[in-house]
């Protein structure tokens, strides 16, 4: 017995990690969930003048995908949005705390997912949002509703698994 | 193309490393020489495989080469160039590359030196390191690969952690990987002995050097990681029980209780089995170590993967690699006889006292490490274990050991005396007492437990000049000449009992002594603290290569006079705009006086802060101290010779010879 | 004394250790560690009213206030559903952490004083911009399900 005590310690706690890893620290839920998306006005990145409102979206499910240049997952999920787009999926974006305001010469070189992007330079926007990162991309429904926060980049599983089942039951 | 050329050598390498692990431990097993010959040219290939792919890797740094992710991710255009090259591992896939460049090294280090090892024993030894290089190798073709590529191409970098920009992290993870995957030699070791059922006193020896010089690496990587913290998180303390700093502290203490248990196995046949269950433990906590850091399950200020599927790779892997050792000595342990009989009272029962106190401190810091996660896990809510718990049960865990420290090297092996160890000891006893007393009114008032640390590190100082007077006695002629002609593993044992002996004073006073003030400042204010007047002389922006920053001028007096002009920093970084604190300090060997910026209140006004830290810089100078002990310990002459006498003594008959006490 | 005496001293005097060890563990276990309570079970009066525990969420903002001579800070943290306002004494405890900021996470350590404010002898905020601090996280978590709202995911 006394043999085998080092293995039965180790074996119990080798399961409480087992345990823990299945608590992932970085799932935040967001508390917006089934709430109204948050109102703002902003100008709109590359055309003078235009200002983009959620409110406009009205009648429509949308996505909302939190981004900004100097991030390197959202390249990540560049192609991804890309693709998406293409198919006709309304991606609207935030250019989150740009400070070098290299949006729009982004968007130039590689091509711009995005319906347009708002730019929320000071990143007022995105707290109203509960934005802890980028990328983060929100299922805003036809009532704009917030159904759905994607904290990351957007890969074939979070596609597949979580947004396509619910974009399919919200365009009913 | 660089980038692919370094995913087919890790490919390679992979190849390479199970060829390593299978033939060689099949040929022991067989006994088929040829298979056992595989072990050395495989070894090697891989060694060659992962440096040139870490060479990639560290290329695409240098280059500036945003196209793989990696580099993108932790680097920056603007970063310094030494910075680029650190940033290789600065990442969790560059990190986990430099564990596996490090693990081959220490392969590649067996196969050069383990030639005067029986055939099957090497064999057997590279093999399972050969096995968990594989499992590295697959960690990082599966779920870790560094070498991503990104399309579009980023136009530039997000920049490295600010805080990992510090001379100290140049040297800091590498000598910490030396020190963690040096234990895997011991580690395979143990292992070879349990698949051979051969446990002689010839084991204990091979195995010694390699733990003694994997211990001062961690030795260095620890002191190193303690310096980083005290000059770059901002906040004057050397050490917070943070659980990354405790998953290098608590391989620290198994590697220390292992080499103890070492000697005994070594010098005197016992405690076999607890020999190899510490090799097996020391190692196990290394993995842990890695595993806690490297997977996100504890977040804290430097743990930044964050990754639950190569958490379940990494378990997976500690599953096999830990359980079945441990499968393995469950097995195997009945077939050890413990070898030589020993008293209530001798050095073999001192040093298993210290084997046990260690453990404890071991457990009660483990404990105190993973408990938040184990309540976590059974959903009873989120709570944490800080400093104050560690320093109330681990300090006094383990002042006994500090004792048994001075004891233990003059003590007989088999069988001592207590009256004639107490007659031999009463005037240390005495010293050490009165020390403890009286030295701290001489610092600055009486504190118990600074004098609690006086008197133990003055115990120890004193025994280490006893151990050296004893062994002099007998000595004819000059003594100086007799002092050098002392073995190294005499030597380095002392040396290291004196470190430990620093080590435990310096923390003691700087713990009792130190002073802080954090005040407002206005240009021509002055604060005063310990005897030092701080003038606050104003602010200015500057630049540096890749942050601006604030940046502070404090003129110090003392007694009157113009001392030193401290320089205190506020950085942005421009690539993440990520604030951060730069303390300015004023080095000495009795004290050192410390400055930081806090915030900005108005033009020119600032919070500051200033501490006077007294013999603070004895930790990081005593951590010298415990590694030139360990690096003589280590290269003693009984060593050398068994390397140089090849293939003369590979009989276990032979080696299983027990030697004198004396040697 | 006899050997077998000598042994059975031994072995008691080791159980008699670990014992000592044991307690001495468990007893500074029981006193230093530090539970996490989000502000909404602060709110609802979870919290120990005479022992130090640890509260986080988001920093409320605009609700960052200094005294007169700047040493003293005043800010709300909030779970979205309840607030709790902290108070910080820098000149006993030191600077607020580089990355404390309005809007972003924030795990505060410290007891209830007598006037409903939370009395903070440690900030921590999380060294890295785009992650909170995962008792932050988890106070939002709470919150979220005390509201229970209708989460589509």
């Amino acid at each position: 017995m006394k043999r085998w005590l080092p293995l039965i310690i180790f074996v119990a706690l080798a399961g409480f990690f087992y345990v823990g890893l299945h608590l992932n620290p970085r799932e935040v839920p967001s508390p917006f969930i089934g709430k109204p998306a948050p109102a703002f006005t902003l100008p709109v990145v590359g055309q003078a003048g235009v200002t983009f409102a959620p409110e406009q979206n009205k009648g429509k499910v949308w996505l909302f995908n939190v981004w900004a240049p100097w991030c390197v997952a959202c390249r990540q999920e560049h192609d991804a949005l890309m693709q998406l787009s293409q198919a006709g999926v309304p991606i609207y974006g935030l250019n989150w705390k740009d400070k070098d305001r290299e949006a729009a010469a982004l968007l130039a070189r590689e091509g711009s997912p995005y319906v347009v992007t708002a730019d929320d330079l000071d990143g007022r926007v995105g707290i109203d949002y509960g934005v802890t990162g980028t990328p983060e991309t929100f299922v805003i429904d036809k009532q704009g509703i917030i159904r759905m926060k994607h904290i990351g980049p957007i890969d074939a599983d979070a596609w597949q698994n979580k947004f396509l089942p619910l974009l399919k039951e919200l365009n009913k | 193309m660089i980038p692919e050329l370094g995913q087919l050598a890790l490919i390679l390498a992979l190849l390479l490393a199970l060829a390593q692990g299978i033939l060689p431990i099949l040929g022991a097993h067989r006994g088929n020489a040829t298979l056992m010959a595989v072990a050395r040219p495989a070894a090697q290939g891989q060694f060659v495989f992962v440096a040139i792919a870490f060479g990639c890797l560290a290329y695409a740094f240098l280059t500036n080469d945003f196209s793989v992710e990696n580099v993108a991710r932790n680097s920056f255009s603007q970063l310094p160039k030494i910075y680029r090259f650190t940033a290789t591992w600065g990442s969790h896939e560059g990190s986990i590359l430099l564990w596996t460049l490090v693990l081959a090294f220490w392969t590649m280090a067996v196969t050069v030196f383990s030639h005067h090892l029986p055939d099957d024993m090497s064999a057997r030894v590279i093999g399972v390191m050969g096995l968990v290089s594989s499992g590295f190798l697959a960690f990082i073709l599966l779920t870790s690969d560094p070498f991503t590529r990104l399309n579009p191409i980023p136009a530039d970098g997000n920049d490295m952690n600010p805080l990992l920009q510090d001379p100290g992290m140049v040297f800091h993870p590498p000598m910490l990987y030396m020190g963690y995957v040096g234990f895997s030699v011991a580690f395979a070791f143990a292992i070879a002995a349990l698949l051979s059922g051969r446990f002689d006193a010839a084991w204990a020896r091979w195995s010694r050097p390699w733990t003694t010089v994997a211990w001062v690496f961690l030795t260095i990587g620890i002191t190193a990681g303690s310096w980083w913290a005290y000059n770059e998180l901002g906040w004057g303390g050397w050490w917070f029980w943070d659980p990354t700093e405790n998953a290098s502290f608590i391989p620290w203490l198994a590697g220390t209780a292992l080499i103890h248990s070492l000697a005994v196995t070594e010098k005197r046949g016992a405690f076999k089995g607890w020999t190899v269950l510490l090799a097996i433990i020391a190692f196990s906590m290394s993995l842990l170590g890695t595993f806690l850091v490297r997977s996100g399950v504890l977040s804290s200020v430097h743990a930044f993967a964050t990754d639950p599927t190569r958490g379940i790779f990494i378990l997976g892997f500690l599953g096999v690699v830990i359980g079945g050792s441990l499968v393995l000595y469950a097995i195997r342990v009945p077939k050890m006889e413990s070898g030589g009989s020993f008293t209530w009272f001798s050095r073999e029962s001192l040093l298993l006292a210290n084997n046990v106190v260690l453990v404890a401190a071991l457990g009660s810091v483990l404990l105190g490490t993973l408990y938040p996660l184990f309540m976590d896990a059974m959903g009873m809510g989120k709570i944490s274990v800080g400093p104050p718990y560690f320093n109330s049960v681990f300090v006094p865990l383990i002042a006994p050991a500090m004792f048994l420290a001075g004891v233990g090297p003059l003590a007989r092996w088999k069988q001592a005396s207590l009256p004639e160890m107490a007659k031999r000891l009463r005037i240390a006893m005495a010293v050490s007492v009165a020390s403890a007393l009286l030295l701290p009114l001489t610092v600055g008032g009486f504190n118990w437990m600074a004098s609690v640390g006086i008197g133990l590190a003055m115990w120890i100082v004193f025994t280490v000049l006893i151990g050296f007077a004893e062994r002099l006695k007998h000595e004819q002629g000059s003594k100086l000449a007799a002092l050098m002609r002392l073995p190294r593993g005499f030597w380095g044992m002392q040396l290291g009992h004196f470190g430990l002996a620093w080590v435990v004073a310096g923390i003691a006073l700087v713990s009792a002594y130190e002073t802080e003030r954090n005040v407002k400042m206005n240009v021509g204010d002055t604060v005063h603290l310990s005897g030092y007047a701080f003038t606050f002389m104003g602010v200015e922006m500057r630049d540096g290569p890749n942050y601006r920053a604030a940046r502070g001028t404090l003129e110090v007096s003392t007694g009157g006079k113009p001392a030193f002009v401290l320089h205190p920093e506020k950085r942005i970084y421009n690539a993440s705009g990520m604030p951060m604190t730069e303390a300015a300090i004023n080095y000495g060997f009795t004290r050192d006086v410390y400055a930081a910026l806090g915030e900005e209140l108005g033009p020119n006004e600032w919070t500051v802060r200033v501490f006077f830290k007294p013999f603070v810089g004895w930790l990081w100078l005593a951590g010298a101290m415990l590694t030139l002990g360990g690096i003589l310990a280590a290269f003693d002459r009984r060593y050398l010779i068994a390397l140089r006498k090849t293939g003369a003594d590979t009989s276990p008959a032979k080696g299983a010879a027990v030697q004198g006490a004396k040697a | 004394m006899k050997s077998r005496n000598k042994k059975l001293l031994a072995i008691g005097l080791s159980v008699v250790g670990l014992a000592i060890a044991a307690s001495l563990v468990l007893n500074a276990f029981k006193k230093n560690l530090v539970f996490f309570f989000s502000p909404t079970q602060v709110a609802a009066g979870e919290a120990p009213k005479d022992r130090a525990f640890r509260i986080g969420g988001l920093v409320e903002s605009g609700s960052l206030k200094r005294s007169e001579d700047g040493m003293l800070a005043s800010f709300v943290v909030t779970d979205t559903a309840k607030s709790i306002t902290v108070q910080y004494s820098i000149r006993e405890y030191g600077p607020l952490p580089d990355l404390f900021k309005e809007g972003k996470g924030v795990v505060a350590e410290g007891k209830m004083g007598d006037g409903g404010a939370f009395l903070a002898t440690q900030v921590l905020a999380k060294h890295d911009e785009n992650y909170m601090p995962p008792e932050a996280a988890h106070a939002l978590e709470q919150a979220q399900k005390a509201q229970q709202t209708v989460v589509t995911q």
